[in-house]
């Protein structure tokens, strides 16, 4: 398989699972919890690097999992507590895990290749190197069965637990009385947050595993009318964006996260301008017809 | 490393003598507590105002802005770099406030989905700057972890400036501020355009995201900004008793993060005072008088005593009546049971707090009618 065609493969999985998983944030108001767990996965990656003494185990994909689940944990508890409002309470958590992740790498692991740059800001154009073998056999690029495999997850979640996390997500109250869990699959929710966002740091980069989590979330909150279409809208919205910011990286010879980041916003804006209904363009007509019926 | 710990007080005497005599240490521990003394006075008001988001957002933000601004202009000066951080911030800031207003999307949405395509852009942006000849991103990305090691004397001298005017500005207005902060709508009602003074809030605190991203980096800057709000909202219950301990949480968490990481090699100082804040974030909030979560299980242990004794109770008779309850013919309902046998039931913490994080705000009479 070609190399393009294998970053194609891999950028388009890892969007589409973080758009799933953005879109579960995105409808109880918490994507910057994305950001949040996003940063904070480096403390367990560190700590796992640690105890596994190397970046290839699947301790580090629990390890980070696990300090996803902590800070949501951590923040809610503080919430909890009632002496901190609730994006406080994120403010405060996440740096901190940030910052101890940080001073350990700095000083303790400097030395080898696990560097805050590789984490944040990810490179993609390596992940053909790094190649999969079975039986002796080169059956192509680690990060292609990585995606996969998340991308697998994330829409095995939402469609098994489907009519659970519509309920719970837009009546909490319904779903109570129905006999969910709220506080189960919150948590279950959090950590496929996690988990995805560990499995496409080395993709794409922490920081825009933001952006695929809050961009194509949005663009498809703002053009389909429900959960089933906004989850199918966000999976194709962050697939186009993909794809266009692969060719544009490569037309342009820059960074293909940056790329892909830009064009999720690009097709972002333009669902933000033209959406049907709720664009600006949409929304500005109907309330100048509005406007002159009632007058 | 764990010798030097059984020693404490000579490694705490000896080193840190020699570390206040240094001129470079003096320079940069000057310039993080006046970084984080400013820090400590806006983040007040995001974190009441609940924006406290909103700086994570502009630091973020910033790249795209900085890297602009060296593609255009080629220097690497600070003053330049941070004027262009500051053009793209407000316009993220922007477009983060038009999409929560216009459309259905929250803000803290609209905030994650402009910070991380804003910050998208500068990387991209970044990797064509190194295809530049003689250009390395060497310098800019120091913007994105912070190098406070690197604050000369006049970068000090620049952020006291800063400190001086933002500090005049909040005593100025800060009737207006308060009412931005609590009560947007009576400002209104009052005459006060609490609009203008929320722009302001909003303008000062990316202003102050831009000046820290120096000290402690674009990731970190969030956390200077709300860890010694907390920490002092916790300890006063007045607006103006919270700004001023605020203020000096964020300078001694400057100072001790900055000491920290040099007395220690390999430590980096921008996530040194990051520590630092959240430390005595936790501290506050366990340790607080009233307030703290300390004082309140030692308030909720009382509760229950009195309850426990009001209810005549006691640890006598408890075993007999649990032992009835489990004799009990089975038509006895099992929450009946519970009330009798649990006995302390449950005390609840009725309207205690009421849930809110803002301070009681001073009193009527010092913000009202004014104008």
């Amino acid at each position: 398989m070609p190399a393009e065609l294998e970053i194609g493969l891999i950028a388009v999985m890892t969007a589409a699972s973080c758009a799933v998983c953005g879109s579960l944030l995105l409808v109880r108001g918490m994507t910057m919890t994305a950001d949040a767990i996003s940063h904070t996965i480096l403390l367990g990656i560190v700590l796992a690097y640690f105890m596994a003494g190397g970046l290839d185990s699947p301790l580090l994909f629990l390890g980070a999992a696990a300090v996803g689940l902590v800070t949501v944990a951590l923040g809610e508890l503080l919430v909890k507590s009632r002496l901190v409002s609730e994006d406080s309470a994120v403010g405060v958590v996440f740096p901190l895990l940030f910052a101890l992740a940080v001073i350990l790498i700095t000083r303790y692991a400097s030395s080898v290749h696990l560097d805050t740059d590789t984490v944040l800001l990810g490179e993609l154009a390596f992940a053909p190197f790094e190649r999969m073998t079975l039986f002796g056999m080169d059956i192509g690029a680690k990060g292609i069965y990585t995606s996969a495999g998340l991308l697998t997850l994330d829409l095995l979640f939402v469609c098994v637990l489907f009519k659970e996390l519509k309920t719970v997500s837009f009546d909490r109250t319904a779903a109570l009385v129905m006999g969910f869990s709220p506080a189960l699959l919150h948590y279950l929710t959090m950590a496929l947050v996690s988990l995805t966002a560990v499995g496409s740091f080395d993709a794409v980069g922490s920081v825009l595993v933001v952006a695929f989590m809050a961009a194509p979330a949005a663009t498809a909150y703002l053009v389909a009318e429900s959960f089933g279409r906004m989850l199918t809208a966000a999976v194709t919205a962050a697939a186009a964006s993909a794809i266009i910011g692969i060719r544009a990286a490569l037309a342009l010879d820059v960074s293909f996260a940056g790329a892909m980041a830009t064009a999720a916003g690009l097709v972002f804006l333009a669902a933000l301008i033209a959406a049907p209904k709720r664009g600006l363009v949409g929304a500005y007509l109907r309330r100048r017809r509005a406007g002159k019926r009632s007058r | 490393m764990t010798a030097a710990l059984g020693f404490m007080p000579r490694l705490a005497t000896g080193p840190l003598i020699a570390l206040m005599s240094d001129y470079t240490f003096r320079t940069v521990a000057l310039g993080a507590a006046l970084i984080g003394l400013m820090s400590g006075v806006v983040g007040c008001f995001s974190v009441l105002r609940r924006e406290a988001l909103l700086a994570d957002g502009a630091s973020h933000a910033a790249l795209p802005g900085v890297v602009t601004a060296y593609l255009v202009t080629g220097s690497r000066d600070t003053a330049v770099l941070l004027a262009g951080a500051a053009v793209s911030s407000v316009l993220a800031a922007a477009a983060t406030v038009l999409i929560s207003r216009r459309t259905r999307i929250k803000f803290e949405s609209a905030l994650a989905v402009a910070m991380s395509v804003f910050f998208g852009l500068g990387l991209a942006l970044i990797s064509c700057a190194q295809h530049l000849p003689g250009a390395s991103k060497a310098g800019l990305s120091r913007f994105i972890y912070g190098e406070a090691s690197s604050m000369l004397m006049r970068d000090v001298l620049a952020a006291a400036v800063l400190v001086l005017v933002l500090t005049a500005f909040v005593c100025v207005f800060f009737r207006h501020f308060k009412l931005a902060a609590f009560d947007p709508e009576y400002a209104a009602s009052a005459g006060l355009r609490s609009g203008a003074a929320g722009g302001a809030l909003t303008a000062m605190t990316v202003a102050v995201t831009i000046l820290g991203i120096q000290a402690v980096g674009a990731v970190l800057m969030s956390a200077l900004l709300i860890a010694p709000a907390v920490a002092a909202r916790q300890w006063t219950r007045s607006l103006a008793g919270m700004t001023a301990l605020a203020a000096v949480f964020g300078a001694v968490s400057g100072v001790a993060g900055t000491a920290y990481s040099s007395l220690r090699d390999g430590v980096p100082t921008g996530p040194a005072i990051v520590v630092a804040a959240s430390v005595i974030a936790g501290v506050s909030l366990l340790a607080a008088p009233g307030r703290g979560i300390a004082a309140k299980l030692v308030r909720r242990r009382r509760l229950r005593r009195r309850v426990l004794a009001a209810t005549e109770i006691n640890s006598d008779t408890r075993p007999q009546i649990a032992e009835a309850a489990e004799k009990a013919p089975p038509g006895v309902s099992s929450a009946e049971r519970d009330i009798h046998t649990d006995g302390s039931a449950a005390p609840q913490e009725a309207g205690e707090d009421a849930g809110t994080s803002a301070p009681e705000d001073g009193g009527g009479e010092d913000n009202a009618g004014g104008a």
